[in-house]
């Protein structure tokens, strides 16, 4: 039986970028952060949430990836259609308001839907996230 | 019931001074007293947000610590000591009942994967770690 989703990966074009955003504009905290050579396993998570994290990595060829399905995964990135999945929030539309005055780019703002008030926002790579408050 | 926003600062503020304080453990009073919330009302919100009450999160820290210790290369008595285990038979005990091996045994495991890739963590998912170096 599968008991829990615990790493989720988001393809990123810049890690220290994404370090920063991650924590500074969206406050959760690093979890790992170490090197193998040209590897970095950076990973982040909500700071209440401690068995699960976000795997931040870099779009890059390597032995899984070639230059230009790199190349290809970067244009997607960069088009901003790739989604992310889910932030679930307390209060959206105060969450909206902090990160838009943060610099957090929203692709929609905050709406009332059947399960919740949603918005759609963008990490500093374009991958778009589902900020929800559930109900 | 979910924990205020307000509340949720506070139980972090708490779970920061338990990982602050890992070698001399932080005492339910201390937490109390750090976050503003009562001593009752803090287990109770610990454990419903991070699952286990701050003895055990603490406990569960000591051992994360203990396994990077171990991977270093500290032998277990150092380790022990230095995560801040009163006595080696309680960290033996705590590190198998959680971790399932000795901490020898997971020590000779770990070293033998330090020194095979070259993994500096201690738990990098081999879905992710093929990205770099194929297949492990």
């Amino acid at each position: 039986m599968i008991t829990k989703h615990s790493h989720a990966c988001v393809y990123v074009t810049d890690q220290d970028r994404a370090r920063a955003f991650y924590t500074d504009k969206l406050g959760m905290e690093v979890r790992d952060d170490v090197r193998m050579g040209t590897f970095r396993w950076l990973s982040v998570a909500p700071k209440t949430q401690p068995d699960a994290c976000i795997v931040l990595m870099l779009v890059g060829a390597g032995p899984m990836l070639s230059e230009e399905q790199a190349g290809q995964l970067r244009a997607l990135l960069e088009a901003g259609v790739l989604g992310a999945g889910v932030l679930e929030t307390d209060d959206c539309r105060r969450d909206y308001d902090e990160l838009k005055a943060k610099g957090v780019q929203f692709a929609r703002e905050p709406k009332e839907m059947p399960y919740g008030i949603e918005a759609l926002m963008r990490d500093d790579s374009g991958n778009f996230y589902s900020l929800t408050q559930r109900r | 019931m979910p924990s205020s926003r307000a509340t949720l600062r506070r139980l972090i503020r708490a779970r920061d001074v338990l990982h602050a304080s890992v070698q001399r453990g932080a005492t339910l009073d201390e937490l109390a007293r750090a976050s503003g919330l009562s001593r009752g009302f803090l287990a109770r919100s610990f454990s419903r947000t991070f699952g286990v009450p701050p003895h055990q999160y603490l406990v569960q820290l000591r051992l994360e610590h203990a396994k990077r210790a171990l991977a270093r290369g500290l032998s277990v008595t150092e380790a022990c000591l230095e995560v801040g285990f009163e006595s080696l038979g309680s960290f033996s005990a705590s590190f198998h009942r959680r971790v399932g091996v000795s901490p020898r045994s997971w020590q000779r495991q770990a070293r033998g994967l330090v020194q095979s890739l070259g993994v500096p963590a201690l738990y990098i998912p081999a879905c992710f770690l093929a990205r770099y170096v194929g297949h492990v």
